[in-house]
Formats: structure tokens, C-alpha cells, sequence
């Protein structure tokens, strides 16, 4: 009886498993990547970069109504005069931020979203709010959609969403390449039209990669030979060129493949065409439909053998 | 379920009792905390940041939680798939805590989502993400939790069918005598209630089968999508546990956390309601635990060495070492289950029960917040708030619990299914045993 029963239950375990334990097998062919150079990109220089912060500034006068953001005041400033943020947050979308390793030795970055080709954050809404654009490959936010569960904080490799903490009403804050605001009306985001120094360009990801490559090849001496962005996560359409290698200047050392590749592979291995849990539910009625029939027919004598059986 | 209502009986006693009082005030405070993060923002009651974006309200309250809350899973899976109709007189309270405990998840969720008004988009079809695992988790959860509350009808049902609506007079004529009705009035609108419970009894009856079993695959498909919630984030949450297995060790996980939850609330409100412990039964079921943990353990390691993370493990750095007491948690506890004669002791059920719940949530906590690591500079502990609106959350569960058992026919009926009592019985009460009624086509 004993022996009977584990089995039961073995099969019983390999049946709600299975679907679980499938995913290893394969990954379809369509769902691989393909890496699309015709969408917007954004090039950072890093050599060319004064820290004037000026695209800070129009960031956020441009997308302060639409993007929600407010001026951050820094304690010392009692005026209330100066835009101060010390990190990407509710209020800010791009920021720059000095790496000082000796007086000699030192690098601005800009820290803005990365708009992947295969984004993580999109992958994961579970509404669709964050979604990218097929043509220009804009990862945009949508506050009318976010139920602000903050899942694209927690996927996001680069932690570029931001969440209004200290807001009533609070919602996703990111880059959107000004799609609604300057590049609807200039056809160029607005860091990238005020940067003095041409420190960040705009265009096409192939023309853009084309011009890092470009001045990787001339001035080898100059930057580290990487065109951050190219491989990360799958690709990016924002490129960085640096002097100082990356991971020091905050952007993390990733893996050519795309998390979010990953997980769907697994999640679409076990809910293809829903087909798993339809077949566990239909399993699961007929062994307990059976189990209650047998119940039914003398349920005494039954009984009692249910209680031997466990002994 | 079907049929099987004379099993149950109502706890008699006073509801106002002082531990009502108590959880009472917890609920209270955890629920003015929960109106400021409302008004003023989730920043200023809680500890999260845009690194730590889940704090403990998703990691207890929802990850943790709903584990913890599988009692209802695993008994139904015990009673009805491998037919062990005898653990039948457990399946009630093993549902309502079921219900409570996803109650408490989803009413976590929306104080943790920032803007919960925009939750309807998830019944809107062209918002649907299949690819989020998030998605998939809150369909699940939501329709859970009404398989939970259509599983605990019957009780509701029984109870009204009986009900000469005493305690209904009460509290009318305690909020204003003058809104009491007249005796016939009152008799003639009870009469309908009792007569559409009975109605509708058995007819649910019937169908009760199918809604059980649905409640068995759903818990399925989401407690493995908890798992993969965390699949994406492979450059922040430590190779100890990320890995491609999250969704099947989930789903083991949520198993024996299950089973060894319907333990400890059958050992706990035996004691606390001074009834016999259902000894048999509770060894029984624990003789099932060990096979389900060893099952997880060995896929741990083999996932790990397959990964060549088993250095990592014995590291015993900061992650090593919640990884090992996760670990030695769930293997001690199994271990000494394997033993018949501590099986049968309740005090060493207990123990075993408790370590390996204990064990079993240290994992889920694992994942979601102590081996997530968003990078350098992050930091996250709980603040007090965060602790007092989960505190709170949960005070008003278990008051629920407490309220409700005295109102409906939950527990086991006693003496019905050999009850070793070492307390003394209660007194004997009148309106105690249910009447049998006949069962619909599945029942007896």
C-alpha cells in the first residue's frame, strides 16, 4: 500500500514539474536578437566632456512639465537657488558626475538610459507602461499605464528607472530621448543640442557606432578601446567612449546576452501556447474526480483502508 | 470539502477576548501608518530606494506570505489528488489561513504599488505582458483568492442555513435600538437567506470539485512565477541563487513550507483554543516533508556544482552564510522527520516544522533581498514603519482568523477524527455538530 502511494505522489510531483523542468531544452531560433542600427542613438564622449552640467539643466527645463521633475535643493543652499542632484532620481534624468582618481587622473560621465535593444525593463511590465518603439527604439514610460510595482527597478542591470519616493501621487522616472517634448519639436534631444563641447552626439546607432569606431582608430592612445554599449546586455542605442575604464565610472561590466532573453526563454518554455497549465488542470479533474468516485462507493469501508494505508 | 460538513464545528467562546485587543491595537497602528504612506508618499514611512525598489512588504508579505499561506495548496493536494480523505477535517482552517494569507499579499501590494488605481490594466487585454513573470503572478493570485474564498463558502453557507440571526440582533441593537426590526419582519428575511443557503449548497456542492482542483493549479503556476520573478535579474541577485532552477525550487519550496505550515497551526490553535492535537493526522503529513526536501536540496546542489558555485557556498562570507543556515535549517528539520518516533511526538513536530518554515522562508528572503545586490553604494534594512504596517497587516489576519473560527464551522469536529488530547475538553455546547446533510453527486 505504502509503496502504491509514493508513487502516486512521485507521479503526482513529476506532473506539476515538468512544466518547471522543461525550460532547459531549447531556445527558438526567432526569438534570438537581432541587433536593429537603423534606430535613434546618443553618443557620449567622456574626453569631451567639460562638466558643465548644461544638459542637466535643459533636461530638465524641457521635460520638467511633461517628465513630473522638480529642482533638487541642497541643504547649504538656503536660497533655494541651484538645481543640486547627487544621483539620478524622481527628479532627474540625466546627470553628470565627476570621477576624481588622482588630480591627474579624472573622467565625467553621463548617466542617462541606456534605451537597449532588448530592454529588461519592458520585458518585465507587467502592464506594457514601459515600452519600446519599433522605428526610433525609444524605451518610453508611460504614467497612465504604471501601476508603479517597480519591477523595471529591479531588473534594470543599470538602475536607470527612478521612482518619486516622496510623492502622492509618484511614478517611473527615465530618459526618453525628449520624444515628446525637444525631439518632437527639434528633432534632436535636448542635452544633446545644448552640449557646447559636442561631447554628445545624436543619430543613427550605425552612424554613431561608425564615429566611436572612427575615433577609437585615431586616437588610440586616448580612450579605452571599448565603445561602451555596443555589446552590453545585448546592445545598447546609448554609446560611451571613455579614458577611464567604464566600471570605474559606474557603468557595470555586462554580459553580451540579454537578461531579459533569459527569463522569457524560461517563462515561454513553460506557458507556450498555455498549453501546460491546461494539461495539469485537466490531470489534476481526472485523478480527483476519480479519487472522489471511489469515495463515493462505500465510503466506510473505504475509509477505514485509508487509514491502514498510512500506517 | 463536498459534502464532509459534519466534520466541522464552531469554536465556542467570546470573540472580545484580550488577545483580540492586542492584535486589535497592532492592526490599528499598522493601519495609520499605511494612510501616511498614502498621503505622504511610500519614502516617508519606509527604506527602500531606487536600488532596494522591494523592501519586506514584497519579500514577506508577498513572497514569503503566500509560501507560508500554501497550507490550503498542499492539503488539497494530499486530500484530494492522493486520496487521503482522513486529513479532511484539517482542509478548512488549512483554507482560510490559505485565505488570509494571500489577503494579506494582496492588500500588501496595493500599499507597496505607487500608483494602484492603474491596477485595472491588468483585466484590459491589450495591456497584457505574457513575457512578464509579474503578470502572470498577479492573474494567478487574484484568481486564487476567489478559488479561496468559493473553497470556504460551504462554511459561510452551513452557518447561515442554521442562523436565527441572534448575533445579527445584537449588533443592530448595539449600534441603535431603534433599527431593530420586528420579530416578523426579522423571521421572514432570515428565512430567505437560510433558504437561498440551502438552495445554493448543494449545487456548489457539486461543482466544488472542479474549483478545488483549479485551486491546486494555480497555486502551481504562480509560486513557480515567484521564482522567476527574479530570473531577470542575473547581474544583481548572487550566482548562490540565481539560477534557472528559481522557478521549480519555488515551487518544492512552497510544498513543504505548506505542509509544515498546517503543522504548526494545527499544533498552535490546538493549544490556544485548548483542543486534543491531531497527533496522527500531523505525523502523517510530516512523513511526507522529508521526501519533498530532500528533492529541493538535491536540486540546490546539483544545480550549484553544475554552476561551479559550490565554492561560493563554503565560502562562509556574508552570502555563504545565509546560504548555509537556509540550508541546514531545511536538511536538520528533514532529518529528524525521517525519525518515526519524533514524528509522533508533538513537541519534536514542532520543532522540525518550525525550522523547516523557518528554513524555507530564509530562502525566499535570499532571493529577493539578501542576495540582491543592486550594486555599489545601496543599502536597505527595514524602518520601523515598514515593520509596523506588516505587523499590522498580519495582527489583522490572525484577528481575522481568530473571529472567524468562532463565527463558522472550521475546525475538526472533536473526538470525530481521534484526537490525542492532552488538554482538557471543552464543555460540551449546545449547536456545535452540523447537522449531516445530504451531499451533492461527489460528496458521501
Amino acid at each position: 500500500m505504502k509503496k502504491q502511494s509514493r508513487r502516486d505522489f512521485f507521479k503526482l510531483l513529476g506532473v506539476t514539474g515538468a512544466g518547471a523542468l522543461f525550460y532547459g531544452s531549447r531556445a527558438e531560433a526567432s526569438d534570438r536578437l537581432r541587433v536593429n542600427d537603423e534606430e535613434l542613438s546618443m553618443l557620449y564622449d567622456a574626453t569631451k566632456c567639460v562638466g558643465c552640467k548644461a544638459c542637466m539643466a535643459v533636461c530638465k527645463r524641457v521635460n520638467g512639465d511633461y517628465g513630473d521633475l522638480s529642482y533638487e535643493h541642497a541643504k547649504f543652499d538656503a536660497d533655494s537657488l541651484w538645481d543640486s542632484p547627487s544621483d539620478l532620481s524622481g527628479n532627474t534624468r540625466t546627470l553628470i558626475k565627476l570621477f576624481k582618481e588622482s588630480d591627474s587622473r579624472w573622467s565625467y560621465i553621463k548617466y542617462s538610459c541606456m534605451h537597449c535593444q532588448k530592454p529588461s525593463c519592458v520585458s518585465v511590465c507587467p502592464v506594457s507602461a514601459m515600452t519600446k518603439d519599433k522605428v526610433s527604439g525609444i524605451v518610453d514610460y508611460n504614467k497612465n499605464t504604471c501601476i508603479g510595482c517597480r519591477y523595471c527597478q529591479v531588473a534594470c542591470a543599470f538602475n536607470i528607472p527612478r521612482f518619486q519616493w516622496d510623492k502622492t501621487i509618484p511614478q517611473i522616472v527615465k530618459c526618453d530621448l525628449c520624444k515628446n517634448t525637444n525631439l518632437r519639436q527639434k528633432g534632436i534631444p535636448a542635452c544633446a543640442e545644448t552640449c557646447p563641447t559636442g561631447a554628445i552626439s545624436f543619430g543613427k546607432r550605425k552612424d554613431l557606432l561608425q564615429e566611436a569606431k572612427k575615433r577609437l582608430q585615431e586616437h588610440p592612445d586616448k580612450y579605452v578601446y571599448h565603445v561602451y554599449g555596443e555589446q552590453e546586455v545585448g546592445g545598447s542605442n546609448h554609446l560611451y567612449l571613455s579614458a577611464m575604464p567604464f566600471d570605474k565610472l559606474g557603468l557595470p561590466v555586462l554580459k553580451p546576452e540579454p537578461p531579459a532573453e533569459f527569463s522569457e526563454k524560461i517563462q515561454h518554455t513553460i506557458y507556450k501556447g498555455f498549453i501546460a497549465p491546461v494539461a495539469l488542470y485537466s490531470t489534476l479533474c481526472f485523478i480527483a474526480v476519480k479519487n472522489l468516485k471511489k469515495q463515493g462507493n462505500g465510503h466506510d469501508a473505504d475509509d477505514s483502508t485509508q487509514h491502514e494505508e498510512d500506517k | 470539502m463536498a459534502g464532509h460538513n459534519d466534520e466541522f464545528q464552531r469554536l465556542e467562546g467570546k470573540i472580545f477576548t484580550k488577545s483580540f485587543f492586542i492584535l486589535l491595537a497592532l492592526t490599528l497602528i499598522g493601519f495609520y501608518l499605511i494612510a501616511v504612506r498614502y498621503i505622504k508618499g511610500i519614502g516617508v514611512v519606509s527604506n527602500m530606494s531606487d536600488g532596494y525598489p522591494w523592501g519586506i512588504w514584497i519579500t514577506y508579505d508577498v513572497a514569503t506570505g503566500t509560501a507560508i499561506a500554501c497550507g490550503g495548496y498542499a492539503m488539497a493536494i494530499l486530500i484530494y489528488i492522493r486520496n487521503r480523505m482522513h486529513y479532511h477535517s484539517m482542509i478548512r482552517s488549512a483554507i482560510l489561513t490559505s485565505m488570509f494569507g494571500y489577503g494579506l499579499a494582496g492588500f500588501s501590494v496595493m500599499v507597496d504599488l505607487g500608483r494602484p488605481w492603474n491596477a485595472y490594466n491588468f483585466f484590459i487585454p491589450s495591456k497584457w505582458q505574457a513575457n512578464s513573470a509579474m503578470f502572470e503572478v498577479a492573474l494567478c493570485v487574484m484568481a486564487y483568492s476567489t478559488v479561496l474564498m468559493i473553497e470556504f463558502l460551504p462554511a459561510i453557507l452551513t452557518t447561515l442555513e442554521k442562523t436565527r440571526g441572534e448575533r445579527l440582533q445584537k449588533v443592530i441593537k448595539w449600534v441603535s435600538p431603534r433599527l431593530v426590526p420586528d420579530e416578523i419582519r426579522l423571521q421572514a428575511g432570515l428565512e430567505r437567506v437560510r433558504s437561498a443557503a440551502s438552495w445554493l449548497r448543494p449545487r456548489l456542492d457539486k461543482v466544488l470539485i472542479f474549483i478545488i482542483v483549479l485551486g491546486i493549479t494555480l497555486p502551481t503556476m504562480h509560486q513557480s512565477s515567484l521564482g522567476s520573478l527574479l530570473l531577470i535579474a542575473s547581474t544583481k541577485l548572487h550566482p548562490l541563487w540565481h539560477t534557472g532552477f528559481l522557478p521549480l525550487l519555488f515551487l518544492i519550496n512552497c510544498v513543504y513550507i505548506g505542509y509544515s505550515i498546517a503543522i504548526l497551526e494545527s499544533i498552535i490553535s490546538s493549544y490556544n483554543f485548548k483542543r486534543p492535537f491531531e497527533t496522527k493526522e500531523l505525523a502523517g503529513l510530516a512523513g511526507l516533508i522529508p521526501w519533498l526536501t530532500a528533492i529541493w536540496l538535491t536540486v540546490v546542489i546539483g544545480d550549484l556544482a553544475w554552476r561551479g558555485q559550490i565554492g561560493a557556498a563554503l565560502r562562509l562570507d556574508f552570502y555563504s552564510g545565509f546560504f548555509l543556515l537556509e540550508f541546514l535549517l531545511v536538511a536538520g528539520g528533514s532529518c529528524m522527520l525521517f525519525s518515526r518516533n519524533l514524528r509522533n511526538s508533538v513537541r519534536w513536530l514542532f520543532v522540525s516544522a518550525a525550522m523547516i518554515v523557518l528554513g524555507g522562508a530564509l530562502y525566499r528572503f535570499n532571493v529577493y533581498l539578501i542576495g540582491f545586490n543592486p550594486g555599489q553604494g545601496w543599502r536597505y534594512f527595514p524602518s520601523l514603519a515598514e515593520f509596523l504596517i506588516t505587523a499590522g497587516i498580519i495582527a489583522f489576519e490572525i484577528l481575522g482568523y481568530q473571529v472567524l473560527v468562532k463565527i463558522f464551522p472550521v475546525l475538526p469536529t472533536l473526538g470525530g477524527h481521534g484526537g490525542h488530547g492532552k488538554k482538557g475538553k471543552p464543555e460540551p455546547v449546545q449547536d456545535v455538530a452540523p447537522v449531516s446533510v445530504p451531499g451533492g453527486v461527489l460528496g458521501k
